[in-house]
């Protein structure tokens, strides 16, 4: 175990690597360029393939081919380059590939700025591309989660057979913090009977489709797919918190938010205010029931996120109108300042649900 | 212990580099750190402000917005953020490149002609290693040895030969604070 200090975006390309991911295909976009540097260097190192491709759209079409034949396959880009993938993750869910895409968000919409930002949240989780499907979401908030979660992303990509997102901001993607890093070992990936590498290695034809003339076998595939989903929802939603006990107002917030809140918790705690914090680390899956369970408790809840109010709705959708959910948040790539989110719990800790 | 040091300058000048040398010498001490960057689309001359944090606990948020130091290197930098700085905090300057004064009078200030100290020792380069040795000396965030050791990994190696330089640059800084906090005894 050696204990170093990592920079956000080094951390996603070495837990690619010893993911066992050894194929990147990919469009350099601040502020995800420096994830392609490294792999760009790293993956040639174990062997692995490192390719910039002509644009995101090929990418993600490259990531398509690659997990059809059965790799462990990575891409990555930032809002304007994940909008242009997302037709291709449409397809990968049709045609149940697995994959890790990476969205380093940035301020939009349009091209908006390279300032950090969650504005992507609605596109991920209730699925930016058309059809009916979703993509697992999960949300770092340290770069040691990014080193942990980024691995996580590849076995439940492979095990559900499904896209998997990992979703940051600019700040985790360039700001450095200690990591423990494991010994390097062999991992043993899963088999793919299903993947197309050729009747030399499995019996019988192998097909990678998400065309289904026929309505009929559509919805076919559709209800498999929701039956996969179920699955998904019920085993892995994923969520933390921070000083529940006794707390009568609890901020809801992922990523860079959660880690201010935090720290808003620790000072609102000292002046005396009950505050508590719920982090969803799935984003889809969203940890509905937990923060159902703990809408019971408590008197209301406040969502803060770099975005005008997106998670809120989720939010909304678990306490089911027990309590009123509030918001905070700035925009444009504008980062919170403790200070301000903490002027916001008072305000609302002493003026109660009158807003 | 907790010091959130906030370092804010142009492209070309050192600000981000210095505070990953603190962030590493505060971890090789076996500290809890941080090191948040943000800077411009420009490769030189535009904004590059990092925010360090070094704390014997676990650190809960790692954006610095309310700094117990502030560096600055430049005008808009002091404009910009001296307003930030806690009650009681410390503001840097490198008054080689900063004329506008500090209107803040519930901070310390220690001003410090880096430029001109490091012209002195043969490289104005290593001006932002001048300034680091003074905070070393005035807040003891780290020791000048962890910055040493922390040169090593933070510049690639083709610039491993400017390595005693910018050690020259700390012991000055070092110099320059003490010196200061002596006049300040006076």
């Amino acid at each position: 175990m050696t204990r170093l200090l990592m920079k956000g975006t080094d951390a996603i390309g070495e837990a690619a690597v010893r993911a066992g991911c050894r194929y990147f295909f990919g469009y350099p976009i601040t502020p995800q360029s420096e994830l392609t540097h490294y792999l760009a260097r790293r993956l040639p190192e174990v062997g692995g393939l490192y390719l910039q491709a002509e644009s995101e759209v090929a990418s993600i079409n490259m990531v398509y081919g690659a997990a059809g034949a059965g790799a462990r396959v990575m891409t990555a880009s930032s809002g304007p380059g994940i909008s242009l993938m997302q037709e291709g993750f449409s397809y990968m869910a049709g045609a149940e590939l697995p994959c890790v895409a990476v969205n380093l968000m940035r301020g939009g919409p349009g091209l908006g700025n390279i300032a950090p930002s969650q504005a992507d949240y609605f596109q991920a989780t209730k699925g930016g591309g058309h059809g009916d499907y979703h993509m697992i979401v999960l949300a770092p908030n340290s770069v040691q989660e990014i080193l942990d979660y980024t691995q996580k992303a590849f076995d439940l990509a492979d095990q559900y057979r499904n896209p998997v997102m990992v979703m940051a901001d600019g700040i985790m993607a360039q700001m450095m913090e200690p990591v423990e890093l494991e010994e390097e070992r062999n991992i043993e990936l899963p088999a793919k009977p299903w993947a197309a590498t050729g009747m030399a290695y499995h019996q019988g034809r192998n097909v990678i489709n998400s065309c289904y003339v026929i309505p009929e076998e559509m919805e076919v595939v559709n209800l498999r797919l929701e039956k996969k989903y179920q699955q998904i929802r019920q085993n892995e939603p994923l969520c933390d918190s921070y000083l529940l006990e006794g707390a009568e107002i609890v901020l809801v917030a992922f990523g860079t938010a959660s880690r201010l809140c935090r720290s808003v918790v620790d000072k609102a705690r000292q002046r005396g205010i009950p505050v508590g914090m719920i982090r969803p680390i799935t984003l889809w899956p969203f940890p509905y029931d937990f923060i159902e369970d703990i809408a019971g408790r408590v008197k209301w809840m406040l969502a803060v996120e770099m975005n005008m109010g997106q998670m809120q709705e989720d939010v909304q959708l678990a306490v089911k109108g027990k309590i009123p959910v509030y918001h905070y948040g700035r925009l444009g790539g504008m980062v919170p300042v403790a200070r301000d989110i903490l002027e916001e719990v008072v305000k609302l800790y002493n003026g109660g649900a009158l807003r | 212990m907790l010091e959130e040091i906030y370092i804010a300058g142009f492209g070309g000048q050192g600000a981000l580099s210095t505070g990953q040398l603190l962030a590493h010498a505060g971890l090789l001490e076996g500290k809890c750190v941080s090191y948040v960057p943000i800077y411009g689309v420009e490769k030189r001359g535009g904004v590059a402000n990092c925010g360090v944090t070094i704390s014997d606990r676990e650190i809960s948020s790692p954006l610095v917005t309310e700094p117990t130091v502030l560096v600055v290197m430049n005008n808009l930098s002091l404009a910009r953020f001296q307003d930030t700085v806690v009650p009681g905090g410390l503001i840097m300057i490198n008054s080689s490149l900063v004329e506008s004064p500090v209107t803040r009078s519930d901070v310390k200030v220690v001003s410090i002609q880096a430029n001109e100290e490091a012209e002195a020792l043969g490289n104005v380069k290593v001006a932002n290693n001048i300034i680091l040795g003074a905070l070393l000396e005035l807040t003891g965030v780290a020791s000048i040895e962890g910055v040493e050791q922390s040169l090593k990994e933070v510049f690639p190696k083709r610039h491993h030969h400017m390595i005693p330089a910018n050690v020259k640059a700390l012991e000055r800084g070092m110099e320059l604070a003490r010196a200061h906090k002596l006049s300040q005894v006076d």
